[in-house]
C-alpha cells in the first residue's frame, strides 16, 4: 500500500510542477502590460525602473523559479501565519494583485469560506440524496420509481447550472419572494434572526449545486448497484439464508460503494471550478467571482494563482482517489 | 442441371434474410428506445428551426424598432421583443445557428484529436506512453479556469485575424476542443490496444498493408461506436460550455446572438420580462437534453451485447 501511494505521489509532483509552468507561461505570454494602466505621464526611463521592481526584466526561466518559490512556500506561509498567528512567514515580496496591490494570498483568504460554505454544502446535499435514489432505483430497476428518477436526473445533468439558478431565483424570489435573489456575505451570524437570513440565502445556490452533483452522483450510483446486484456472490448471500436487507445494504452496497467513492473524489475540484457559474449568478463573492473579475481587470498574478489553486485541488483529489481506490479494492494495488 | 435440383435450395434462400449492413440492426435497436426516439425528434427539430426558421421568419436579429421594445408575446413577434425591440424569435432563431454550430465544430474537432491521439496511442507503442501521459495531464488541468483565461488573452489577436465573429467563433472552438478530447482518446487507445492483438489485424499485415492502411482500413472502422457515443457527449457538453462562456460574458459579442448570450442579456430584465431569460434557457436544455438521449440510445443500440435481445 505504502508503494502504491508512493508512486502515485512520484506522478502527482511532477504533473503539478508541468501545470504551473503551463499557467505562468500562458499568462506570461499574456498581451498587456502592468505599466499600461499608470498615467502617461510617467516617463519612460521611470516605466522601464518599475518593470524592473517588477521582475519583468529578468528570463523567464528565472521569473519561474522565483514566481514557484512565491507560490508554493511563501504564500502558504503567510496564510499559515495569518491563521495562525505564529511568527513563520518569510520576508520578501509577495504576489501583488493589480487591482488592489494587497498581496493575493490575503484576498483568497478572504474568499475562501463563502465558496466552501457554498460548495461544500451544495456537494454534500447532493451526495446525501444521491445514494439513497440510486440504490432504490438499482434494486427496483424499471420500477415507476427508476423511470422517474432517471428521467430527473437526466434532466438535472443536461440542465446547465446557470438555468436551473436563474430559474430557482425567478420562482422563489421573483414571484414568490422567499429567498434573497442575492448572496450578503456581510451578514454574520450572530443570533437566531440572522442565522435564519443566512439560511435563506444559503438555501437557492446550495440547492442548485445540489441538484446537479445529485443527478451525477444518483447515476454513478445507480450503475454501480446494478453491476453488483446480478454478481454470484449475491445469490450466494441470499442462498445462505440471509435477510434481504444485509444483502443489498451490507454486501452489494459495500461493494457498489467502491467506484461511487472515487467518483465523488475525483469530482470535488471540479464541483470547485463549476461553482465559478453559480457564484456570478447569485452574486457569490467566493473565489469563482475572484477569477472572473480577475480575468476581467487583467489581474494575472490573481489569475495565475487562483487556477493554480484549481489545478492542486485536482490532482490532490486525484491522489486521494487513487489511495481510496486502492484502500478498498486490494486488487488495484498490484499493477 | 435438372429441374428438381434448385428446389430446397429456393427454399434456403427464402429462409436466409438477404445480407444487412450492421448499421441496419443498429438503427433497430435504436429505434426501441423511446427516449432516444423522442431526443432525435427534438434534436432534429431544433436543427430545423436554427437551419430553416431564419428563411421563414424574416425578422432581422439586428434590427432595432425602438418604438416596439419590451412587448410580450404577439401574433408579430411571438416570443417579444426586448429592450431594443429586436425580435427574441428571431434571435433565437440566429443565436441557436451560433450555439449549435459551435457545438458540432467544437466536437468534430475534439474528436478528431482525440482519435487520432487515441490510435497513435493504441497503435505504436513508443507513443503510448508520452501521448498517455500527456492526456492525465489534460485532464488534471482546471478546465473552465483554462477556457476562461484562453478566451480573454486570445481574444483580440483572434478578432485581428479572423474578423469579430469569426474571430471569436474560431476561438472559442479550438479552446472547448483541446480542453474536451481526452476522454475519446482514452477510450479509443483502450479499444485500439485490444483490437490490434485480433487475428484480422494480422492478416492484413501479413499481407503487407502499410500501418497507415491498416489503422483507416481495418482499426477505426471498429472504433466508430465508441467515438459516435463520445460525439453525442461532446456536442451537449460543446453546447453547454459555450453557453457557459457567454453567460460569464466572455463568449460572443453582444451585438451577435447566441443562446448563452441571449440568457445572459436576460437576467438583467428577469423581474420585468422573465420570458426573456426562459427561451433562451429552455432551448439550451432542450437541446442538451435530446442530445444526451440520442446518446444514451446509441449507446445501447451499438453494444452488441444489448443489440437482438
Amino acid at each position: 500500500m505504502l508503494t502504491y501511494t508512493l508512486r502515485r505521489l512520484a506522478f502527482a509532483v511532477p504533473t503539478v510542477l508541468i501545470i504551473s509552468l503551463v499557467v505562468f507561461l500562458m499568462l506570461d505570454m499574456a498581451p498587456g502590460d502592468p505599466t499600461s494602466s499608470l498615467p502617461l505621464t510617467i516617463p519612460m526611463e521611470i516605466r522601464e525602473e518599475i518593470r524592473a521592481a517588477l521582475g519583468l526584466g529578468e528570463p523567464v526561466l528565472i521569473r519561474y523559479v522565483k514566481w514557484l518559490q512565491m507560490m508554493v512556500i511563501n504564500e502558504p506561509l503567510h496564510m499559515i501565519a495569518g491563521a495562525t498567528g505564529w511568527d513563520i512567514a518569510p520576508d520578501g515580496p509577495r504576489i501583488l494583485s493589480w487591482q488592489t496591490r494587497s498581496p493575493v494570498g490575503d484576498i483568497i483568504v478572504q474568499r475562501i469560506p463563502q465558496t466552501l460554505w457554498v460548495v461544500g454544502l451544495g456537494y454534500v446535499f447532493g451526495i446525501l440524496i444521491a445514494l439513497p435514489i440510486g440504490v432504490i432505483s438499482a434494486y427496483r430497476q424499471y420500477s415507476w420509481f427508476d423511470q422517474v428518477g432517471t428521467f430527473v436526473s437526466m434532466v438535472g445533468f443536461s440542465v446547465p447550472t446557470f438555468f436551473t439558478g436563474v430559474v430557482f431565483i425567478l420562482i422563489f424570489s421573483v414571484w414568490l419572494g422567499w429567498f434573497p435573489s442575492m448572496y450578503d456575505t456581510t451578514l454574520s451570524v450572530t443570533d437566531w434572526d440572522s442565522f435564519v437570513r443566512q439560511v435563506s440565502q444559503i438555501v437557492m445556490p446550495v440547492a442548485v449545486l445540489a441538484l446537479y452533483n445529485a443527478s451525477q452522483i444518483s447515476r454513478f450510483m445507480r450503475a454501480s448497484m446494478l453491476d453488483n446486484l446480478n454478481q454470484d456472490y449475491v445469490r450466494t448471500a441470499r442462498a445462505k439464508g440471509m435477510r434481504e436487507q444485509t444483502v443489498v445494504m451490507v454486501h452489494v452496497l459495500r461493494n457498489s460503494m467502491i467506484p461511487v467513492v472515487t467518483v465523488i473524489a475525483i469530482g470535488i475540484p471540479t464541483v470547485f471550478t463549476g461553482a465559478i457559474i453559480t457564484e456570478q449568478i447569485f452574486r457569490v463573492n467566493g473565489l469563482g467571482d475572484a477569477l472572473i473579475r480577475a480575468i476581467y481587470a487583467s489581474d494575472w498574478p490573481m489569475v495565475q494563482t487562483i487556477t493554480f489553486i484549481f489545478a492542486i485541488l485536482i490532482v490532490f483529489f486525484n491522489l486521494i482517489a487513487d489511495v481510496l481506490y486502492g484502500i478498498l479494492d486490494p486488487r488495484i494495488r498490484y499493477d | 442441371m435438372t429441374d428438381a435440383a434448385p428446389a430446397p435450395a429456393a427454399e434456403d434462400i427464402h429462409d436466409l434474410r438477404p445480407p444487412r449492413n450492421q448499421w441496419w440492426d443498429v438503427w433497430d435497436q435504436f429505434k426501441t428506445h423511446k427516449g432516444a426516439m423522442v431526443g432525435m425528434i427534438v434534436f432534429v427539430s431544433i436543427i430545423l428551426f436554427v437551419t430553416v426558421g431564419p428563411w421563414l421568419w424574416s425578422f432581422d436579429p439586428g434590427h432595432i424598432d425602438i418604438r416596439s421594445r419590451n412587448q410580450g408575446s404577439s401574433w408579430t413577434h411571438p416570443m417579444g421583443t426586448d429592450q431594443l425591440g429586436r425580435d427574441i424569435l428571431a434571435r433565437m432563431m440566429y443565436g441557436g445557428r451560433v450555439s449549435v454550430a459551435v457545438g458540432m465544430t467544437a466536437m468534430l474537432l475534439g474528436l478528431l484529436v482525440g482519435t487520432l491521439i487515441g490510435v497513435l496511442a493504441g497503435y505504436f507503442r513508443a507513443l503510448d506512453a508520452p501521448l498517455m501521459r500527456t492526456t492525465d495531464l489534460f485532464l488534471a488541468l482546471p478546465l473552465l479556469p483554462l477556457l476562461l483565461i484562453l478566451v480573454a488573452l486570445f481574444r483580440d489577436v483572434l478578432e485581428g485575424v479572423f474578423g469579430q465573429a469569426m474571430g471569436v467563433f474560431v476561438l472559442i472552438v479550438v479552446a472547448i476542443a483541446i480542453t474536451s478530447w481526452m476522454q475519446t482518446a482514452r477510450i479509443v487507445r483502450g479499444d485500439v490496444l485490444a483490437l490490434k492483438e485480433r487475428e484480422f489485424v494480422l492478416a492484413a499485415r501479413s499481407i503487407g498493408t502499410p500501418s497507415r492502411r491498416i489503422n483507416t482500413r481495418h482499426i477505426l472502422p471498429n472504433v466508430m461506436s465508441p467515438i459516435m457515443v463520445s460525439a453525442t457527449l461532446g456536442i451537449a457538453s460543446a453546447i453547454i460550455t459555450e453557453s457557459a462562456l457567454s453567460f460569464l460574458g466572455l463568449g460572443f459579442p453582444p451585438d451577435f446572438p447566441t443562446w448563452g448570450r441571449i440568457l445572459y442579456d436576460g437576467r438583467d430584465w428577469i423581474e420585468q420580462y422573465p420570458a426573456r431569460v426562459v427561451w433562451p434557457g429552455v432551448f439550451i436544455s432542450l437541446t442538451v437534453l435530446s442530445v444526451n438521449y440520442i446518446g444514451d440510445g446509441l449507446r445501447d443500440a451499438l453494444d452488441p451485447r444489448i443489440r437482438g435481445r
